[in-house]
Parts: C-alpha cells; structure tokens; sequence
C-alpha cells in the first residue's frame, strides 16, 4: 500500500510538467522558462504573461479537472460493476448528461450555468438508471453485455433526440456543436467555477469509498462477508460517478474513452487496490488530457481538432485492444 | 424480548432423530427460518445450530437449501419467517461491518480481481477491523502472517492470485477469510473443483482451525470426506434438515438412499472408526 505510492511523485512531477507543456504550446509558442516565470511570478506587462493566464491557464485547468474526474468515474464504475468495459460513455452517463444539458441550455434557454453541473449531473443518473434498469430486465441480469448493450441503445437514442433537436433548432445546434465533440476550446471559466465544489465533493467520496470498492471487486458475497454494506456503497459511488460525470461534461462536452483507458493503464501498473487506483486515475486522467489537448492543438496547427475527436481516435485501438485481452 | 437474553437458551428439537442435543455450546443457532429467493422459500422452517469449537457440515442433494441456509446465516439472505441468532443477538438486526468482526463467509467460487497478489487477498480479511481513520496497523499484518502460515501459502506472497493452481487459490481464499480472526467461519463448498488431495489438504487447515477453537459450518458434497471431518453431519433434503447428530448417527444406509437416493454401503474406516460410504452400482446394465 504505502509502497504503491512510490511511483506517486514520478507522476505528479510528470502532471506539472505536461502542464507548463500544455501551456507553452499554441499559435503562438511560448519558452517553458517563460511559463514557470509567469506561474511563479506573475508580470502583467509582459504580454505573453497575459496570453497565459488569461488564455492558456484556464483550458489547462480544464483538461486537468475534467480528466481526473472522468477517470476516477469511470474506475469506480468499473470497481462496482466489475465490469472492464463499464465507462460514463459507454453504459451511456456521458449522453445522458449531454441530452440534459443540450435541451435545457439549448433547446430551452435556460441561461443559469450555475446549474450546468447538476443538470448534468441529473441527466447522467437518469441514463444510468435506464441502462441499469434495461440490463437488469434481460434474462440473465445486468452481465457486462447486458449493460453495455443497454447502454448503447440508450446513447443511440438520446443520440437521435440530439439530432433531431438540432435539426429543428438551427440556434442551439449552433451554439452547441462544438461542445458536443467534447472540446476544451469553448469551455468557459464562469462554468469551471460552478462545478469545481461538485468535482472536490466527488473526488473525496471517491477516495473514502476507495477500500470498499477494492472489497466489492472480489464479488457481492465476499464483499458482504467482509463487512461491506453493499447498497450503501453501490449508491453513493452512483453519486460520486455521476456527480464527477456531469461536472466534467458540463466544463468540456462529452469526452469519450478516458473513463475507460485510463483506469485500466493505472491497473497494469498499481495493481487491484482502489486505494491507489483512484487516486492515480485522478492524476493520470489529468496528464492524459493535457498531452490529448496538446496533440489537438499541433498536429494539424494552426486548425485545432476538437479533444474529443482526438481522444476517440487513440481510445479506438486501445478498445480493440482491450476486447481482444481481456474478454 | 427473549432473544436478547445472554443466558444460554436450551436447544431446540430437530426435525429429524437428534442426538447431543445439550452436549454442546453454540455461538450460532437457527431457528424456525425460513427463507429463498424473491417469492420462492428454499430453506423451509429449518432449526440448526454449530458447535462452538468444532466443524459442523452441511450436506445434501444439489438444491436442498444448504447453500441458501449458509448465505442466510451469513446475513446475505434476508429470513422471510425465523430467525438467525449469533451469541443470542438477532443476526439481522445487527450492523453489517459488526457481522463481519463475529462471521466470516468464504462464498462459493469467489471471484479474484485482477493483479491481485496473495498478500494483497489475505490483508482484505482485515477490512472489517479497519475504518477510513484506523488504517494498516501491526495487529493487522501479524493476523496476516499467521493466516498464511496457518494455510501454508507463505511463500506464495507476491505471486498474482491468477498464477497459482486451484488448490493454492483455495488455500488463499480461506487464509483470506482467518485474517478476518472471527470466531466463526461459514464456508460455501471450500473444495467443489478439486483434486482428492487437494480437498484433503484444505480439509486439513480446515481441521487445523477447528482445534484453535474456531466454529466452523462447511457446505459440501463428498460424503466421505464430510464424514471423515465432521464434529457434527447435517443432512439436508426439500430444504429441511432431515437428519443431524455426529457422523456415525446420519451416515446410514438407510439415510442415504432417503436423503440422496443413493444404493450406497456404509462401512467403517479401519484406522478411524468413522463411517465410510461404497456407492453400489447398478447389476443390471
């Protein structure tokens, strides 16, 4: 346990250094020594000083909190389901808080982004619920293929809903678009602030719920001799998992496949205790997303690629890959 | 009420022919329950008791309940009628994390999450001794160690649950449940999928843990190994116990062909005394 944060510093030191990369990168790129000097001491003369904080900074802060919590849900997720394939996006959360978002700030013009996370938030834990429900009512019970393929029938349809909303409402498509591919170029500060309490509040359950979760991965009946109430448990890391989800898709959009890349990364190398898992999900998700974001920013400068078509494009493979092993 | 009384209760009548029925202390006793799954009753108003410091097990055709009457005193299964005693409390009114400081369950074919080391498996067993503030203590390891030696797997320590043979595994999972260092263990067919000798050898730590004064309820199918362990046989059929006393008084022939429908011989161990079951096969082929 205390040995498996060995490796700890390695990453955190591996996080801020892909952050200060992260931040020099861009149309105009900017000296790594630059950046620690504007971090570290801050001059509002100097221009490219302005140009980082007032630019750079904030998408970094939101490729970190936005990676960490998706992947921290996403290995909760599959702690509680012990499923290798259980991920906001794929058992259909993500599409769930996406739809919630789109028809209330879209389609309805709600204009209160205070509750962007929430409503996110809400609209996650009503798909999880259908996708649960659906699986459950197969014959067989909520098995990984039950649930994964419950959970793209829902994405399918909340998917077409999206659509047509968008087809018959020229404005929101407009206004959404971008943010629906799952995009840090649109995000907005005002909205990070909201749901920054949400995604602490989520995180810190998430790490208290750590040890029963690697107790649960040993299945129901051992979990249960164990001492674990497993109820209680599967319902608050629902909390947690949506709470983390609908934060993250409320700052970026939905931002597929690191809720399920990840966690199995940190496994290979970690182990099978959450004790560790989620806390290094939390920091691996984070630096995963800065390099994707810096990847969307320069293979193709100076047109930058939405993050998530890029996240998709490199978590493709690895599902292929994952498939192939490990079912 | 009575039940929350400290005083010992005297034993309650058996459905079946019963024998030490005052002989022996419990710490777990079964009374009248009833229970199954969703609107199906599976155990039928069952009374049942283990004896404290001994090995008590359960055995019977498949379906009979046995694995069902386990997973209800485990606090899996809710009672739908009746009621589970542990040191004269009600089971089910208690706290789950209390259960699991009096109770420890080695279910049937447990699953090993991946990059599981052995180590990592058994330090699981301390869970219910440990909380969010009280982490990692030194009683935590040494009840580690000595559930290790205990099973033999010592050596084994930082080898990935997946690289060891089924036996190994099984000695594991039980060293598992003995860091939980509770006073009863329940154990859902510990030796279903093994080899002879490997069966024995778990039967041995099994036996190993018995005479350290633990109570013991194993659910089984091999009648001559049950009957080669057991303090105290149980037979169970239609989900109601039909027979309970010590090997020599259920394992007769007549039993046998009434419980299992089995043509079977009894005879007894020549080293032993303790009675031996020769299957008969069919003359006419």
């Amino acid at each position: 346990m205390t040995r498996g944060f060995a490796i700890m510093p390695l990453v955190l030191a591996a996080l801020a250094l892909g952050f200060c990369w992260h931040i020099a990168v861009g149309a105009k790129s900017v000296p790594l020594v630059t950046v620690f000097e504007a971090l570290t001491n801050y001059d509002q003369s100097i221009f490219d000083h302005a140009v980082i904080y007032n630019l750079r900074l904030p998408r970094a802060i939101f490729a970190v909190v936005a990676g960490a919590s998706l992947s921290v849900a996403g290995a909760l997720m599959q702690g509680i389901t012990r499923n290798p394939l259980a991920d906001p996006g794929i058992l259909g959360l993500m599409i769930g808080a996406s739809f919630a978002v789109v028809m209330t700030f879209g389609y309805f013009s709600f204009s209160q982004v205070a509750f962007m996370p929430l409503v996110a938030a809400g609209g996650a834990l009503v798909a999880a619920v259908l996708v649960w429900g659906i699986a459950l009512a197969a014959p067989g019970g909520a098995t990984p293929l039950t649930l994964v393929l419950s959970g793209a029938a829902i994405s399918t349809f909340l998917g077409a809903i999206i659509t047509m909303v968008h087809l018959l409402d020229e404005d929101s498509y407009i206004e959404m678009r971008v943010w629906l591919t799952g995009s840090l170029t649109g995000a907005r500060m005002d909205i990070l602030y909201w749901a920054l309490p949400w995604v602490v509040g989520g995180m810190a359950l998430a790490l208290t719920l750590a040890r029963q979760v690697t107790a649960l991965a040993m299945g129901e009946d051992t979990a249960n001799g164990l001492g674990v109430d497993v109820v209680r448990l599967k319902s608050l890391a629902m909390i947690s998992v949506v709470v983390l989800t609908g934060s993250a898709v409320s700052i970026v959009g939905p931002l597929g496949f690191i809720g399920l890349v990840i966690p199995h990364v940190v496994r290979l190398f970690v182990g099978a205790d959450y004790r560790l898992i989620v806390p290094y999900s939390a920091a691996v998700g984070a630096l995963y997303l800065l390099l994707i974001d810096i990847v969307a920013r320069i293979v193709l400068a100076p047109i930058e690629i939405s993050t998530g078509i890029v996240t998709a494009m490199l978590g493709g493979p690895f599902f292929v890959w994952l498939v192939r092993a490990r079912l | 009420m009575a039940v929350f009384s400290t005083r010992p209760q005297p034993a309650l009548p058996f459905n079946g022919p019963v024998s030490h029925k005052n002989q022996f202390e419990t710490r777990l006793r079964v009374q009248n329950l009833s229970v199954g799954y969703d609107q199906e009753e599976i155990v039928k108003g069952v009374d049942f008791f283990a004896i404290k410091g001994g090995i008590t097990v359960l055995v019977g055709p498949n379906g009979c309940g046995k694995s069902t009457l386990l997973k209800a005193m485990a606090r899996i299964l809710t009672p739908m009628a009746g009621q589970v005693l542990i040191d004269n409390e009600l089971l089910h009114g208690l706290p789950t994390k209390e259960v699991a400081l009096r109770l420890a369950l080695l279910p049937q074919g447990p699953i090993a999450p991946e990059g599981l080391s052995v180590q990592e498996l058994v330090s699981q067993g301390r869970f219910p001794h440990q909380s969010l503030f009280r982490q990692w203590s030194p009683e935590d390891s040494r009840a580690v160690s000595e559930a290790m030696k205990a099973t033999n797997i010592v050596e084994f320590a930082n080898r990935p649950l997946a690289s060891l043979s089924g036996g190994q595994r099984q000695r594991c999972w039980i060293a598992m449940v003995l860091a939980q260092e509770t006073p009863i263990i329940l154990l859902d067919e510990p030796t279903t999928f093994l080899d002879l000798k490997v069966q024995v050898d778990v039967m041995n730590v099994l036996r190993k843990v018995a005479k350290s004064g633990r109570t013991l309820v194993v659910v089984m199918h091999e009648l001559n190994i049950a009957a080669a362990i057991a303090d105290h046989l149980v037979m169970m059929r239609d989900g109601r116990i039909v027979a309970s006393g010590t090997p020599h008084e259920t394992m007769t022939r007549d039993r046998l062909k009434q419980v299992f429908g089995l043509d079977a011989q009894v005879i007894p161990d020549p080293q032993t005394g303790r009675p031996i079951c020769v299957p008969r096969l069919s003359e006419s082929l």
